[in-house]
């Protein structure tokens, strides 16, 4: 269970989250939409520790993720994410950035490793690439393949981070397809998107940010039904 | 008004002589660059290290060898270091000398390199478990050297050619140490000179094309 309580977060002066609530249970699919600036990108870099928070708490499993006593690195593998930018690792093959963590952080052994990243791989439609280095990929492949690189720490969370936003519309369809997949699996999953059709179709509940606070949330047919607060209805018809 | 009189064949006598020096020339080139890429590579870091304690010392070692004269530092290493009784021999002096500058300045090129790299390829390693040091060693490093191959070449030209001021702190066993203790003997100064010039040209050569290969064999992407 991801617990997000009273969290507020600032960039030198300027405030990014003023005073985020939000739990989600294992299992759960959590879309979060709102305009530029927001907070939401914000929000899940500070899941995973990336960023520090001025103020507030949030567990992962009951520990507390910004703690001086909490390993990161550690809590790390438990919580994967996927970036808006793919930050494929230019100098490995696709096999190798899969299976870097696994070797180097878990422990494994490159023949152990090996399985795991070609069964990620595959899972995703990559099998084919191995050997290929990311240049040689298209966005939409480099971008499976860092969802295929975070799912090889066999994670409990997974956080995606507008992980459509760089993409042509051509190859959004495929990224899509692989979260829609990983949801049906009843992975835990928190994403930020702009993507509404994926946000009503694949999550249990949608929270619209707006200004750095959680405005509403709700499950979709709510927000994209009868969204109660005027800032939500603004978003959405703007949308549309 | 031009009475010199070429005598490349007595010159040329001397060849296997000078052969053995350019080797050593070689093995001081090698050695320095080893050394210098490997405490650059620290230097690097500690200059962007958030401890004042790392980033003081790596500041002013950049600071020296980039800003004094490369025969300075040889003398430093040889006749400076000499007179609080520490003694290193010509070659050991000007392989520090040398290694020290290298360091210096390959320093501020994989700084640049690094900065080159974008911020997400820390996160994306961060975010996988990994820590600061393998994040380090396995994404950003890599990266690094590739960035910055050909100004790094630079410096190791630099630094074959560098070898030659050794002559000032003794090194006789050297190219240049070699060639000056012919010439003396022989006075055939335009002769002996021009095929150092010629071997540390081939020198200089060899190592760009090992630069290279290791280069290719490393950087497939």
């Amino acid at each position: 269970m991801i617990e997000i309580e009273k969290v507020y977060k600032s960039f030198g002066k300027l405030e990014v989250l003023k005073g985020v609530d939000l739990t989600v249970a294992r299992g759960e699919v959590v879309s979060i939409i709102g305009g530029s600036g927001s907070g939401k990108s914000t929000l899940l870099t500070c899941i995973n520790g990336l960023e520090p928070i001025q103020s507030g708490h949030i567990r992962i499993d009951g520990t507390d993720v910004h703690a001086r006593s909490t390993d990161l690195n550690k809590l790390r593998r438990k919580v994967g994410i996927v970036f808006q930018q793919f930050n494929a690792f230019p100098h490995l093959s696709v096999l190798d950035n899969v299976t870097l963590a696994p070797r180097k952080v878990l422990g494994m052994s490159r023949a152990e490793a090996e399985e795991i990243a070609v069964r990620q791989l595959s899972h995703v439609g990559l099998a084919d690439k191995l050997k290929v280095y990311p240049s040689r990929l298209s966005g939409g492949q480099q971008q499976r393949m860092a969802i295929a690189r975070a799912l090889a720490m066999s994670p409990q969370y997974m956080l995606f981070d507008e992980v459509t936003s760089a993409l042509d519309p051509l190859l959004v369809g495929e990224v899509l397809d692989t979260l829609k997949m990983l949801a049906e699996e009843g992975m835990t999953m928190i994403c930020v998107t702009h993507e509404m059709t994926f946000a009503r179709d694949v999550s249990q509940r949608v929270a619209f940010f707006h200004q750095g606070i959680l405005a509403e949330i709700g499950p979709p047919e709510q927000i994209f039904g009868a969204p109660q607060h005027l800032e939500t209805q603004k978003f959405l018809s703007n949308v549309r | 008004m031009f009475d010199y009189t070429f005598q490349w064949r007595q010159a040329y006598r001397h060849l296997p002589r000078m052969l053995e020096g350019a080797l050593v020339t070689l093995e001081i080139a090698v050695l320095s660059l080893v050394i210098g890429i490997t405490i650059a590579v620290l230097l690097a870091v500690a200059r962007d290290s958030k401890s004042i304690w790392l980033r003081a010392p790596a500041t002013a070692w950049v600071e020296v060898a980039r800003n004094t004269p490369a025969l300075f530092q040889i003398y430093m290493a040889h006749f400076g270091l000499g007179s609080f009784g520490i003694y290193l021999s010509p070659y050991v002096a000007l392989l520090a000398g040398i290694a020290f500058n290298n360091a210096g300045y390959l320093c501020e090129t994989f700084r640049g390199a690094l900065r080159a790299i974008p911020q997400t390829q820390t996160r994306a390693g961060r975010s996988l478990g990994m820590g600061q040091a393998q994040t380090f060693r396995l994404i950003l490093m890599p990266q690094m050297f590739r960035i910055s191959f050909l100004p790094t070449t630079n410096q190791m030209v630099w630094a074959i050619l560098m070898t030659s001021l050794g002559v000032t702190v003794g090194m006789a066993t050297d190219l240049t140490g070699i060639t000056q203790n012919l010439n003396a003997r022989t006075f055939r100064t335009f002769e002996l000179f021009a095929m150092a010039a010629v071997l540390y040209y081939l020198i200089a050569k060899a190592v760009m094309l090992a630069a290279r290969l290791i280069a290719w064999r490393l950087f497939r992407y």
